[in-house]
């Protein structure tokens, strides 16, 4: 095997996941190279070479500073055809899910997505998929090289192999159209707003809630719980709650003791963010929600009924 | 301005989804539905085209000849016209062959600004726009949660992992849009007679110029071996409300020492 692991990185950090999925392909074997694509990012190979790469390309270029997919779609076309990797992997990620399919595409080349684990079985590569909302499991492979993969995120933890990396400098030819789109103005982590990540107890609101004044309601359970509060993406992106609160692929991975679901379908996006909690209770009057498909305790009702009281029960509980 | 729409016939949600174990293909035999991401990029067509003043949506989607009761939705909501590429040769299309049919459809039609919704309900795939915007050789941004176009050019607020980005692009763009760009309106009575009326075209493969084997399972470079059951997880309940929802959850937080 001869893989390439694409390496993403924010404000000078590689990203925890792009490592993990370093390491797992230094574990199946064979020669493990990795590809930083940016603008001053060579000092981050010598990480990468920690973490399980023998060879790290980096590209240094003013014109890959923004994380724009297309521009780093010709970096990898030129380098998968130059080096003859027969993998090509990827952490997903809002971008790198860009890249892999543009690269997919540019390379006629099959792609497979949202993968939990990559084995070798019976002399080939096999890719674990959970589909339908997680409810069964596809065991996936390709039919050429190279294989393309996406694996989710938060699958494989960094683990350092005490290696180092050799840098070799790329200059990537890149094409009109890719540099076409232009970034205006770039997300900066925003400093404001509750720390969930650390929290025992988050209460988590969702479109469900019907409109922004009603997050009152899930604000006032997590204060009575002694939690914090959290929010999905459609909220976020309809502007009822900042960014800083949700929970999910592009936005926060939580694990607290207890986290209570209101409003939320609970689409693969956000489960992502939050399966690893210790308890999960959902309220929503959807039945067919997908929440409760993993909800330790679902209840299917009118959230306006029921969580208010749910308040009052447990403040007169931590008041007795 | 000319926009297109890609758009997908799916399962409906209420539906039990269950892969087929022969051909390990979704079970595509029930009720169908326009995936409810894409109905977003439909709104969001239809308001790009109402403020330039003229122009057209034209839904373009890819599945088998009955797609077209799903894509009557969007015609009752205002879109124009649907081609529907329909072919037997592209079932169990992956994402290099759809992409590359797609693609072949958008090119025939030349329009300014191709949309597409979050992801597919059924496939969870949230990528073909990438692929598609490569072939197209036309810049992409995705992942919009607000999109405005002026002078010949598309500006769209992109959500990732570390806020919003906000992202310029010339005309002719691929934008994909997320579910939380807008309110989808509801199709109006007068909308959903009309939209029988309006223009529906199938196109094969043939009439793309796609060859048989760019498609369907010989185009496709990826493959699904076995299926099989998820490791068992924890008890799940789920219950009624019947007035006794929260005292039910209290005395289960109780139960398991979490109060």
């Amino acid at each position: 095997m001869k893989s390439l692991v694409f390496l993403e990185h924010h404000e000078g950090k590689l990203q925890q996941d792009s490592l993990g999925v370093l390491g797992k392909a230094a574990g199946l074997g064979g020669e493990v190279e990795a590809a930083l694509l940016g603008e001053g990012v060579e000092g981050l190979a010598s990480e990468a070479g920690k973490h399980g790469a023998s060879r790290v390309y980096v590209a240094d270029d003013v014109l890959l500073a923004a994380p724009l997919p297309q521009p780093r779609v010709d970096a990898l076309e030129s380098l998968v055809n130059e080096g003859g990797h027969d993998t090509v992997l990827f952490a997903a990620s809002v971008l790198s899910a860009d890249v892999a399919a543009g690269l997919a595409a540019r390379l006629g080349a099959g792609l497979n997505w949202d993968l939990t684990d990559l084995v070798e079985e019976d002399g080939r590569l096999v890719g674990k998929r959970p589909a339908l909302g997680d409810s069964v499991y596809v065991d996936v492979g390709w039919t050429t090289e190279p294989r393309l993969a996406l694996i989710r995120s938060g699958t494989f933890e960094p683990a350092e192999t005490g290696g180092s990396a050799e840098v070799e400098k790329i200059e990537p030819r890149l094409q009109d159209f890719s540099l076409a789109a232009r970034m205006v103005e770039q997300a900066h982590e925003e400093s404001e707003g509750p720390s969930i990540e650390d929290a025992d107890v988050i209460v988590a609101g969702g479109r469900g809630l019907g409109g922004p004044e009603n997050f009152a309601l899930v604000e006032e359970l997590a204060k009575a719980l002694g939690g914090a509060v959290a929010a999905t993406r459609a909220v976020v992106d309809a502007g009822w709650y900042p960014y800083a609160a949700q929970v999910g692929q592009t936005g926060k991975t939580v694990s607290p003791k207890l986290y209570v679901a209101v409003g939320i379908s609970g689409a693969i996006q956000h489960k992502v963010g939050m399966q690893s909690s210790g308890l999960i209770v959902a309220i929503n009057k959807d039945p067919n929600a997908p929440i409760f498909e993993y909800a330790d305790l679902g209840v299917v009702g009118d959230l306006h009924e029921i969580v208010p009281k749910l308040t009052e029960l447990v403040r007169a509980r931590k008041a007795a | 301005m000319k926009i297109a729409v890609c758009a997908k016939h799916v399962p409906e949600a209420t539906a039990q989804r269950r892969l087929d174990p022969q051909t390990k293909r979704l079970d595509r035999s029930g009720e169908g539905t326009l995936n409810q991401f894409d109905v977003h990029a439909v709104e969001e067509a239809l308001k790009l085209r109402d403020a330039s003043g003229d122009g057209e949506v034209v839904i373009v989607s890819l599945g088998p000849e009955r797609a077209f009761e799903a894509m009557r939705k969007a015609l009752a909501m205002g879109a124009d016209r649907v081609v529907l590429v329909s072919d037997e040769g592209a079932a169990g299309s992956d994402l290099v062959a759809t992409s590359r049919i797609l693609a072949a459809a958008l090119e025939r039609e030349g329009a300014d600004l191709v949309l597409f919704g979050q992801q597919a309900n059924d496939s969870d795939g949230a990528v073909l726009w990438a692929a598609v915007a490569d072939r197209l050789q036309r810049p992409l941004i995705s992942q919009v949660a607000e999109l405005t176009h002026e002078d010949g050019k598309v500006r769209g607020k992109r959500q990732t992992e570390f806020g919003y980005d906000v992202i310029e692009a010339p005309l002719p763009a691929v934008i994909a849009v997320s579910d939380a760009i807008n309110e989808p309106r509801y199709p109006s009575l007068k909308g959903i007679m009309g939209a029988k009326k309006k223009p529906q075209e199938t196109v094969s493969l043939g009439d793309l110029g796609v060859s048989a084997g760019e498609a369907g399972e010989a185009g496709s470079r990826t493959v699904v071996y076995a299926l099989s059951d998820p490791p068992a997880r924890g008890d799940t309940v789920k219950i009624e409300d019947d007035g006794s929802g929260a005292e039910k959850i209290v005395q289960f937080l109780q139960e398991k020492k979490a109060l």
